[in-house]
């Protein structure tokens, strides 16, 4: 861990200015993530803005029949909103089949979104890894990959991106409000993170010295037929190994809209339209969530210990569609898969 | 006043734990002391070439790094470095030379004023190397493993594989049904919760007091002397609370070689601790692979073990343990044959853990038992019951005690075993395959030489002394018991001083001895108290005790008193103001007695409930029974505790431990917390413990130990109950859902 200087942001304004001035700072909100790597040099700033403090933290209702969540909501907060807990319980689901309490207590909205892959090689630096060193190699491709990604890797990167929360996001559409030295402007959330091709140290498309500010959730939170479903190496306190999160509207038995999106198993939260398509206006049984997941792993591929996550995925589609359609969505208290 | 022994006592360092009052080893301070960061090698074997501190050095509150080229002086033989429970080899010497022989080696101590700064500087220090081929992959070593021979000295044979009986080869070949499987169990670290760390104090006269995380403190300070050359008074070892060591401290680790060189080097207090990630280059239970070949008759009663195991160690040293023996030991069987090879791999030694050897063996045993009682048709319960020894095997003697079918009956009731039905993927729970799997647990049941200072005060108090250690299981509590029943004393006027290498002499706290050990110490040292308390009493003018002899005599409520006539008493307070005495003090040393002729072991029943999504492969532990024998039980809240903590890990055994090591790099990836899973909350349900009468006179307290056994046999009951569920049989733990899916 280097050495580093600690300054706190007093608006949007001044974080943004903050940052401008040096290349090498970087924000610090709940820290659960950015401090880890800090203390293992894989980051590496000089100067850690505070951003914590900072009026971020409200969850309002939109004009559009939304909701505008501050970058500074806590997991916790935001999970447990009742607003949120109402009319978005898939977003609800998914942040607390994440992390532990007391993490989510910390976390923020605007963390979460930016946290890094837990690959081993990132973490290790005296490991190769792309993501971390571009042109150092990629440890994982040949190496321990029981966590990684099926698709839209690259031969440079099969790394994850590890949020739940972020699932849910995609499948709400939700969109990043953010500030930065040009001013502001706002990401859809599936143009939010990258695939790693060839530029793998990219996790996102947040520009430099850009900061978040708000993520918005649309009207639509399929509220009446949704699940998040975590399949992972023990019942709490695990990444995914594979995740879905999906929402329908179910009109007289049969799928009006579906959402569909998967957790640990590609670079971004990985959404497939294809698949969505293919299931509106459809009869909601196994036949019909076994064609959706074909579509959505046709290209997928395994590096030896992931694998299995090809067929885990199939099915967890499956399953989460079911608990969808049935209204019946997975609990995250108890552990039993619905 | 009702006896302490055998009922629910809280721990009596309870309240000192919640409120911080226990300090650790990383919690010692001293005027001016200096924080230590351990650089550690990123390669996996070689040299090193360069090592260039300058940038390291540069950096305001530094004040040394140390390495091989500076260090001061340290011991060149094996002999000084080779510590009470050290294996054969040439034990690892931290900042010794420049070789690497595992990745995470330390291989330079940064000292700085604070201990960010020490990180800082330690990430700055640059290493060049030259790297040599290494295997860190047991599979990869598996036909250059070496046999583990019998010594020729038979005293020195402890670990060897034990002596095979009858002709095993030829029962397996006419065996009317046979089982042969290959079982294999990973690298598993202990991860205790407190982290390694030492501070080693100077004292003004130039004197070292040092704590540090261990299980044994004269352990090392015996190892200090040696290493660094010392007299046994010029340094004193100090280990008053363990958070956790699960055999992770019985051998000295290099926090306190690194905490000493650097105390000496600068005549300064300096304290060492090791982060997370650093804990993984520390011992480690070994992987092993074993087949194991089971004959037996149509009847169900074995004919014929064979059981071979390949262990892990380093290049430099070979630890193992009696890996092979349980099998052989458990069941009767006439035929028994055993083979031991050792894997050296690049990796640091391997070491004990909880039930070490036992935990392994007993689990590939325990699967391979199922799939024989299979293989019979016969419930897996049914086949322990027909194998059943009521003598030790190996040298054909009785038991002390073996309560073992107790266990079987009590924990089968307890679980309602005879509701199962033996069809596997026959019980199910909506989306869920239910199975229910069992297995035998054993361990052995030591004990060992110790000596223990009572001194009692007129005013009824009595401090009870001995060098050993607390690691978390209880051991002031019981000690505490013991001393208060044994002296007539309330709990409160105990007070228990442990842990401080200037105490009366204790083994390693290790292999389930030390309650078995402490105990009956305490019984022989106050049995001195009291024949001398009698001594004064007799001297009182009318003295009711005049007549009565030492054996006839106990101490209770604060008196002495006949144990014909308890009318006839003589308080603790009269007969010391007789004397004219304020204190007394006894110190004595109890050895076990010399029971050759009969076998000395703990033994459990575990039952296990498995539910396991059919499709998804997830697995939740829904029951479990754990219905153990174990002698006498002193503090039931205490053992309790032990046997659910030996279940739970089992289950993480079962389910989810692994070091996962890149045998590309020779680096562990899992080092953290976060990615090496153990159970948590979500994963553990309904347990229930049950402790078995098991009258046992191989000590006067009839006490075996437990420490080792709640871990034993659960996690084959788990993977047998995942083959019950599922109907597939994974030989490789952990059981992760992937090998449920395929
Ligand atoms: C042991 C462990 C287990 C976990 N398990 C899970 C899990 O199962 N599922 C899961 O989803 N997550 C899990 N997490 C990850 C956790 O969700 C993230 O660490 C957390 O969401 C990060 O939020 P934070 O506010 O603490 O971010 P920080 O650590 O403060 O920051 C993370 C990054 O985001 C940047 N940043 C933060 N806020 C902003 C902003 N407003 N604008 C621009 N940049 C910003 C920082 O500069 C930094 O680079 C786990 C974490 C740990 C440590």
């Amino acid at each position: 861990m280097i050495n580093f200087q600690y300054v706190r942001a007093n608006s949007i304004a001044d974080a943004v200015n903050l940052i401008a001035d040096d290349p090498a700072a970087k924000f610090v909100a709940g820290g659960t993530n950015l401090i880890d790597l800090m203390k293992m040099d894989v980051e590496q700033p000089t100067k850690l803005i505070d951003i914590s403090r900072l009026a971020l933290d409200k969850v309002e209702d939109t004009a559009e029949g939304g909701l505008r969540i501050g970058a500074m909501v806590r997991n916790s907060d935001l999970a447990y909103h009742p607003a949120v807990e109402a009319r978005y319980p898939v977003l609800s689901s998914a942040i607390r089949a994440g992390a532990s309490q007391q993490l989510r207590n910390m976390a923020s909205t605007g963390g979460n979104l930016l946290q890094r892959t837990r690959c081993a090689y990132f973490y290790d630096i005296a490991l190769p890894c792309n993501k971390r060193t571009p042109g150092s190699g990629c440890g994982a491709l040949a190496g321990h990959n029981r966590m990684h990604a099926i698709l839209g890797t690259s031969d440079a990167c099969i790394a994850v991106f590890p949020s739940d929360m972020c699932v849910a996001l995609a499948l709400l559409e939700a969109r990043v409000h953010v500030s930065g030295p040009n001013g502001a402007r706002t990401i859809a959330f599936d143009a939010f993170h990258r695939l790693p091709g060839e530029t793998p140290q990219r996790d996102n498309n947040l520009e430099p010295g850009e900061m978040i500010v708000a993520v918005e959730l649309p009207s639509a939170g399929f509220a009446s037929n949704y699940s998040y479903l975590k399949i992972r190496d023990r019942l709490s306190y695990a990444f995914a190994l594979v995740s879905v999160g999906v929402g329908l509207e179910i009109a007289d038995g049969r799928i009006k809209a579906a959402r569909l999106a998967l957790g640990g198993v590609a670079h971004k939260p990985w959404r497939d339209t294809r698949a969505e398509a293919a299931l509106a206006g459809q009869a909601a049984n196994e036949a019909v969530f076994r064609q959706a997941a074909d579509i959505v792993l046709r290209d997928a591929r395994g590096f030896g210990h992931n694998n299995f996550k090809i067929e885990l995925a199939r099915r967890a589609i499956i399953r989460a569609l079911t608990q969808a359609a049935n209204g019946t969505p997975q609990s995250q208290s108890n552990k039993k898969i619905a | 006043m009702a006896p302490y022994i055998g009922t629910a006592v809280s721990r009596v360092d309870g309240v000192a734990k919640v409120t911080g009052a226990a300090k650790y080893a990383a919690e010692f301070s001293a005027p001016g002391l200096l924080y230590a960061s351990i650089v550690s090698a990123t390669i996996t074997k070689g040299r090193i070439t360069r090592i260039d501190t300058s940038a390291a050095l540069a950096v305001e509150g530094v004040l040394t790094v140390l390495t091989h080229e500076n260090r001061p002086r340290m011991a060149d033989k094996d002999e000084a470095y080779k510590d009470e429970v050290a294996p054969d080899g040439s034990p690892f010497r931290p900042l010794y030379d420049d070789k690497i022989k595992f990745n995470g080696q330390p291989i330079a101590l940064v000292v700085a004023e604070r201990s960010e700064i020490a990180r800082f500087a330690a990430s700055l220090v640059v290493v060049e190397y030259g790297a040599a081929a290494y295997v860190t992959d047991v599979f990869r070593r598996r036909e250059a493993a070496v046999p583990v021979k019998a010594p020729a000295n038979p005293s020195e044979a402890l670990f060897a594989p034990p002596k095979p009986r009858g002709d095993a080869d030829r029962a397996l070949a006419a065996a009317a049904v046979r089982h042969e499987g290959e079982y294999y169990v990973p690298i598993e670290h202990h991860n205790p919760m407190e982290l390694y760390a030492a501070t080693a104090i100077v004292d003004p006269d130039g004197k070292l007091t040092v704590y540090d995380k261990t299980q044994g403190v004269q352990n090392i300070q015996h190892y200090l002397c040696g290493v660094f050359g010392l007299k046994s008074d010029d340094v004193k070892v100090m280990n008053p609370y363990m958070g956790g060591g699960f055999g992770s401290g019985l051998r000295p680790q290099f926090e306190v070689v690194l905490a000493v060189l650097a105390a000496r080097a600068l005549q300064r207090s300096v304290r060492v601790v090791l982060t997370r990630q650093q804990m993984y280059a520390l011992g480690y239970r070994p992987a092993m692979i074993q087949r194991i070949a089971l004959g037996a008759n149509r009847d169900g009663t074995l004919d014929a073990i064979s059981h071979d195991a390949i262990t892990v160690t380093s290049q430099y040293e070979d630890f193992y343990r009696q890996e092979t023996a349980w099998s052989g030991l458990l069941y009767t069987s006439a035929n028994a044959k055993y083979a031991h090879r050792l894997a050296h791999l690049d990796l640091a030694t391997s070491c004990d853990m909880r039930a070490p050897s036992a935990a392994t063996a007993v689990y590939a045993l325990e699967a391979a038992m199922d799939e024989l009682a299979v293989a019979l048709k016969l419930d897996p319960l049914e086949l322990r019951l027909r194998c059943y020894s009521d003598r030790d095997q190996h040298e054909d003697r009785p038991y002390s005690s073996k309560a073992l079918r107790e266990c079987y009956r009590q924990g089968a009731e307890a679980f309602g075993w005879s509701r199962r039905n033996p069809e596997p993927r026959s019980m199910r729970e909506g989306t869920d395959l239910v199975g229910w799997g069992m297995a035998t647990g054993v361990w052995d049941a030591f004990q060992a030489p110790i000596t223990v200072r009572i001194v009692l005060t007129a005013n009824g108090h009595a401090e009870v002394a001995c060098a050993t250690s607390d690691i978390g299981t209880g051991t002031y509590t019981i000690m505490a018991q013991v001393a208060a029943d044994m002296l007539g004393l309330p709990l409160d006027n105990i007070s228990i001083k442990l842990g401080d290498s200037s105490l009366p002499q204790s083994p390693v706290e290790g292999g389930s001895w030390i309650a078995a050990s402490v105990s009956n110490g305490i019984a022989t040292t106050a049995a001195r108290i009291r024949n001398e308390l009698l001594r004064l009493a007799k001297q009182m003018p009318g003295s009711p005790l005049a007549d009565v002899g030492s054996d006839d005599v106990a101490l209770a409520d604060g008196k002495l008193v006949s144990k014909r006539d308890s009318s006839r008493a003589v308080s603790i307070a009269d007969a010391m103001r007789q004397g004219a005495v304020e204190r007394i003090e006894q110190e004595e040393t109890t050895n076990p007695a010399q029971d050759e002729k009969r076998a000395h072991n703990t033994h459990s029943a575990i039952f296990a409930e498995v539910k396991i999504d059919e499709q998804l492969g997830v697995i939740r532990v829904t029951r479990v029974v754990s219905a153990i024998a174990a002698g006498r039980i002193l503090n039931t809240k205490t053992a309790t505790s032990q046997i659910l903590g030996g279940v739970v890990w089992g289950i993480g055994m079962a389910l989810h431990e692994e070091t996962q090591i890149d045998h590309t790099f020779g680096r562990i990836v899992n080092a953290n917390i976060a990615e090496y899973h153990v159970p948590v909350h979500a994963d553990i349900h309904d347990i229930k413990v049950i402790f078995v009468d098991e009258p046992d006179d191989s000590n006067p307290l009839g006490i075996k130990g437990l420490g080792e056994i709640g871990i034993v046999g659960v996690a084959a009951a788990v993977a047998n109950a995942v083959y019950h569920a599922t109907g597939k049989r994974v030989r490789d733990l952990p059981i992760s859902l992937d090998k449920l899916l395929a």
